[in-house]
């Protein structure tokens, strides 16, 4: 049976190794991969009013970038190893917004790289992978 | 000071320069002394103008402008204010927000960037201002001037998000010259081109006067106060040239620390009042016996419960700038497909701004006993001038605010020294954008252009912090109510347009038809 792997991807080395592993596994048991970004933003953070001004312009633009510059060589080479691929950009909290996006594909599984943070960074600000081993409604799996 | 002037801007020029006075001496003081005769002398008639007072009284007609304003539009909208407060608060969690649309500007962040603008000295020196001056009873009508305000901030804002342009590049612009030009011609009004090119004018002055000059001239004064003495004019072109750096140079380091640091500034002093208050529980009630009275009775206080009222009224509205046309641009950034939502959440402004702060500076000063009152027949005790109410340190602006609050906690200067200096930054920042939106709907927009508008606006700086008190509170409060003046003709003609609005968001609220996404 086909499966739908979200893999929470950032254009990092980690997230990287997360999406060839979960090519590997997809082209295992033929299942299929969305490739996610997730930009950074909180709707509570303080702006300047010239930021207020030029936010939806700055938005389209991000995107963009995002879309050229980080998704479209992976899905290019998710789809040359043979695997269905999609893909899905949005803004959020990072662990929240891969939940969601599970969710709403009707994913069975999340894959992410680990970041290495420790110490008191990831104490105080807490870890994306940390925060998706207690929220995340499917399985995660954490790839080194 | 010329002798034109009205006997009551004359008593307010004449306080702030009592108070001003009080920390300066006269020496090493030429280049401020030089600046403050000639900006006094070349604003007066301005002043003048727009403080007049209605033949044969004292009451000038611009705060009755402002209030019937405030009152028709509370009746005229059934309560906005209340009906519509606890959704306010629903749409700024994001309850009301697609998750889809996440990245745009949210409702919290327009309101956080307008309050930016308008939470500052008139919170801390302008409350000060009006209760030094008018008693405690100001306290009572500046609440009520900010629960009015609300309706008149709804109305503004909801207009400003309904006409506001949007460019081909997904930038906006906003504000009273849009929707004075494309509302009226919408009603087929005539005269709208004409608000528009008056509002932009006042708005620009405005920009220089209350958005500027007064920011740098109280925050000078709250240096000195904690520093010492030293010639404003040092303060003006240190501000000015941190100034310059975040508007010209772009350095938004300096603007997103700022945007970031001010919210917990606004924080840190209301939690302190809350302190000082409950550390002095027993006083509330004699502080709130004070307010009731004097703002119905004579106590002592310059002009009696008139004098109250006046300088309750003011300040609300130098301190909310309800009905001022300022949020209006602010406000218009937000995405939304509802112009009525960011109406509702704006009418929190005032509610936090006036309602909220300004009190809580009022309560302050009023509890630990900064004014000097007759111990025989518990009147308030004038100063040797007779303009303002004698003061226990003989301060009066932002240095009575600091009076107050130390009287507890005598760190706390220190403490609202930085918060003031952060606040007139912050709002000067606000007001820059606002006058550069007004400069570029007259002259088009164009980087030399752009550039003409912040030199001007970073040289009133220096001329804000070098002046004295007198002078430039009137020059501010003038060219605010200037824009108020503009902004509330275009307000009526429009009010229908946001009714309509208004109804059918609330009745599609209602039945379902507005989905709530959390």
């Amino acid at each position: 049976m086909s499966r739908k792997i979200v893999v929470g991807f950032d254009g990092s080395d980690a997230s990287r190794r997360a999406l060839d592993f979960a090519i590997t596994r997809a082209q295992a048991q033929g299942d299929s991969i969305v490739i996610a970004h997730v930009l950074e933003w909180s709707p509570y953070s303080f702006l300047s009013p010239t930021e207020l001004e030029e936010r939806h312009r700055r938005r389209k633009e991000e995107l963009q970038r995002a879309e050229t510059a980080i998704l479209a060589p992976e899905l290019k080479r998710v789809q040359a190893a043979g695997v269905p691929v999609a893909t899905a950009m949005r803004y959020g909290h990072i662990a929240e917004t891969l939940c969601r996006i599970a969710n709403d594909e009707g994913a069975a599984l999340i894959f992410i790289g680990r970041m290495g943070e420790s110490g008191i960074a990831a104490r105080l600000f807490g870890s994306v992978a940390a925060t998706l081993a207690q929220v995340s409604p499917v399985p995660v799996t954490i790839v080194p | 000071m010329k002798t034109t002037m009205t006997p009551f801007t004359k008593t307010l020029a004449m306080a702030g320069l009592l108070g001003a006075s009080g920390a300066m001496p006269a020496a090493a003081q030429g280049i401020d002394e030089t600046v403050n005769q000639i900006f006094a002398s070349s604003t007066g008639w301005f002043v003048n103008l727009i403080f007049s007072s209605f033949p044969g009284t004292n009451v000038p007609w611009i705060v009755c402008w402002l209030v019937i304003a405030a009152t028709i539009f509370t009746i005229y909208f059934g309560l906005i204010q209340i009906r519509a407060f606890g959704h306010a608060l629903a749409l700024v969690r994001g309850s009301y927000s697609d998750p889809n649309d996440a990245g745009e500007v949210s409702h919290f962040q327009a309101l956080t960037t307008a309050l930016s603008g308008t939470v500052g000295l008139g919170n801390i020196a302008g409350v000060a201002v009006a209760i030094g001056i008018g008693g405690p009873g100001a306290t009572f009508w500046m609440i009520l001037a900010g629960l009015l305000g609300m309706a008149t901030k709804f109305t503004e804002c909801t207009l400003g998000v309904k006409y506001r342009n949007e460019f081909a590049d997904g930038h906006v612009s906003g504000g009273p010259m849009y929707y004075m030009t494309k509302g009226f011609a919408e009603r087929g009004l005539p005269g709208g081109k004409i608000l528009a090119i008056l509002f932009a004018i006042f708005c620009i002055l405005g920009s220089f006067g209350g958005g500027n000059m007064f920011q740098s001239n109280q925050a000078h004064a709250q240096l000195i106060n904690v520093v010492g003495d030293y010639p404003g004019w040092i303060t003006g072109v240190v501000m000015a040239v941190i100034v310059f750096l975040v508007i010209v140079g772009g350095l938004k380091s300096i603007a997103s620390v700022t945007e970031k640091v001010v919210p917990f500034m606004a924080v840190i002093y209301v939690g302190t009042a809350l302190i000082i208050i409950a550390m002095n529980y027993d006083m509330i009630g004699t502080a709130f016996g004070q307010i009731f009275r004097g703002a119905f009775t004579w106590d002592g206080a310059v002009g009696g419960a008139i004098g109250a009222l006046i300088q309750g009224f003011r300040r609300a509205a130098f301190s909310n700038e309800a009905g001022v046309g300022s949020a209006a641009i602010a406000h218009s950034a937000v995405r939304t497909k509802e112009p009525v939502t960011e109406g509702i959440v704006s009418l929190l402004e005032p509610f936090i701004d006036t309602v909220v702060i300004c009190t809580m500076t009022a309560l302050v000063i009023i509890i630990t006993g900064q004014l000097i009152t007759d111990p025989e027949t518990g009147m308030f005790v004038l100063n040797e001038a007779g303009t303002a109410i004698a003061t226990e340190s003989g301060n009066s602006g932002v240095a009575l605010t600091s009076a107050a609050f130390s009287q507890t906690f005598g760190w706390f200067r220190y403490i609202l020294a930085v918060a003031v200096v952060l606040f007139a930054f912050s709002t000067m920042i606000s007001w820059s954008y606002y006058g550069l939106k007004a400069w570029t709907f007259l002259f088009g927009e164009g980087q030399t252009k752009e550039l003409i508008f912040k030199v001007i606006f970073c040289c009133f700086v220096v001329i804000g912090a070098a002046a004295n008190l007198g002078p430039v509170i009137d020059f501010s409060d003038a060219a605010i109510f200037a824009m108020a003046v503009v902004n509330i003709i275009a307000l009526y003609a429009l009010m229908p347009i946001v009714k309509s609005e208004m109804n059918s968001y609330l009745s599609r609220l209602r039945s379902g038809a507005i989905r709530k996404f959390d």
